[in-house]
């Protein structure tokens, strides 16, 4: 077991793996450390697997842009596993007036940056998607979105980075980071200490705890989201599928299961006992809701649910970079439940800025100092 | 090898066996080989496995395969099987339809 290496990264999801990746592949040493004994078991393995470029922050729109015009198109090839990526189209629905003046909102602020989407009406949204419902009487249309496998990417990203020599040790869980000198050095965990020159904390929420024993604080805090999946069911629709009412987003898999994730509206009084718990309430509301828009799928067969948490930011975008007062401390969190799209790109920057390499996109719309009092 | 955290010790090279074919999660279709094979590619947990390869994840929900998953899973580690942590057992516990599932908590019942 080595204890040194040029970059340390606190968290085995998919932005910790595919930084470790980027990184090994120019020749950087990396150990990757993650509390849990799973790789990415945290919203890497929980979320609804959307590669969406619509319905984002200006902020964030030119790295989910760049992801889908030059990573995710190739990823499967690159890492040597299926990660199930399709570049079908995004429609986010809408049943009444309201949820199309929210659509339309987000339409405007996402072709204002360049990207191609466009409020469709309720028929051209079911010559896209005929399984659709007449209550959907519009919807915001984006051709180049789509959705990949999140198990299968962040799985993939650990093998093809391990192979590349990066270590992994996962069962250690960071107690503090230490500084020599004024610099990020040491990491602590309950078994070990681990030094770099570089320490990257990706850690989803509890990267706030970790950076909080060097005295930073990023203003975030965690909310539940329920999912569940079916049983296979023949081909249906190949889009990823959002409402402006947020009632459930989701896709069919290429295995022919549909992945639909959804909320209740009590996941802030979660009975949390220390796991992803779901509710008993939770994954009937979301079926209420399915069914509305597709009825077709009232016959389907759930056959299992899980819970997540997200990484909430306060300004809804996530923190990403150097932390300046305490050099060579770097980190990626708060991704607000959009991590994975933009993971390919973020793992990319990442790995780009430990190296002090100029960044392929500005990251400075990210970060950790813009959070700024009302008044 | 005594537990599943350091995921940098060479297991040595893959090598094939006679019934490699046999399937072992019949739900999903996965085999020995597959299973075996996920091991040297760093997979070294049930839950990773699950994810990685879908055993355990079909209709029975892992109900048929799981003891056998792991049997295989800890011999090509060289662990005992009680290192390896049992895959997390999900609601509901039988395959529901969606309208049905849907009833429970609803208003006007």
């Amino acid at each position: 077991m080595s204890r040194t290496a040029d970059v340390i990264i606190i968290g085995s999801g998919v932005i910790g793996c595919a930084t470790a990746y980027y990184l090994a592949k120019k020749g950087t040493s990396v150990i990757v450390l993650d509390k849990d004994e799973n790789i990415g078991n945290g919203g890497s393995a929980r979320n609804g697997g959307g590669v969406r470029q619509s319905g984002r922050d200006p902020r964030e729109l030119p790295l989910a842009m760049y992801a889908v015009n030059n990573l995710w198109p190739t990823l499967s090839e690159e890492l040597g596993v299926n990660v199930e990526y399709h570049k079908e189209g995004n429609l986010r629905l809408g049943k009444t007036e309201h949820h199309l003046e929210i659509l339309q909102g987000l339409t405007d602020r996402a072709t204002a940056c360049g990207l191609d989407v466009r409020m469709i009406d309720g028929a051209e949204v079911r010559a896209i998607n005929p399984y659709l419902s007449d209550e959907v009487i519009g919807a915001s249309w984006c051709a180049t979105d789509g959705h990949a496998n999140p198990l299968m990417t962040t799985l993939g990203y650990y093998r093809a980075a391990r192979r590349l020599g990066v270590q992994f040790y996962t069962g250690e869980e960071v107690t503090e980071l230490q500084t020599i000198k004024g610099k990020a050095r040491r990491v602590i965990t309950k078994k070990n200490v681990f030094e770099g020159e570089k320490i990257i904390v990706a850690a989803g929420y509890e990267s706030r705890w970790i950076l909080e024993s060097v005295g930073i604080d990023i203003p975030m805090s965690k909310d539940l989201i329920e999912a569940l999946v079916t049983e296979a069911e023949a081909p249906m629709f190949p889009q990823m599928l959002g409402t402006a009412d947020a009632d459930f987003y989701g896709h069919q898999t290429d295995h022919g299961s549909f992945v639909f994730g959804g909320a209740s509206g009590f996941e802030t009084v979660n009975k949390d006992n220390g796991h992803n718990m779901t509710s008993s309430i939770t994954a009937p509301c979301i079926c209420r809701g399915i069914m509305k828009y597709i009825p077709k799928l009232a016959n389907a067969k759930i056959v299992r649910t899980w819970a997540g948490y997200e990484d909430v930011s306060a300004d809804g975008v996530p923190v990403l970079g150097e932390i300046k007062e305490i050099p060579g401390l770097i980190t990626a969190c708060a991704f607000t439940g959009h991590g994975f799209g933009i993971s390919p790109i973020v793992g990319t920057l990442l790995a780009e800025v430990a190296r002090e390499e100029k960044t392929t996109l500005d990251l400075s719309a990210f970060r950790y100092d813009r959070f700024k009092a009302i008044i | 090898m005594e537990n599943i955290y350091d995921r940098t010790i060479d297991l040595g090279e893959y090598k094939p066996e006679p019934d490699d074919d046999r399937i072992i999660c019949r739900c999903e279709e996965v085999t020995k080989g597959e299973i075996r094979r996920a091991v040297h590619d760093g997979m070294y947990t049930i839950t990773e496995i699950r994810r990685y390869l879908r055993s355990g994840m079909g209709l029975c929900q892992g109900q048929t395969c799981a003891k056998l998953v792991k049997g295989i899973v800890a011999r090509e580690l060289g662990v005992s099987p009680a290192v390896l942590t049992p895959a997390t057992s999900r609601a509901p516990m039988r395959p529901l339809e969606m309208k049905i599932f849907a009833k429970e908590g609803e208003e006007d019942e």
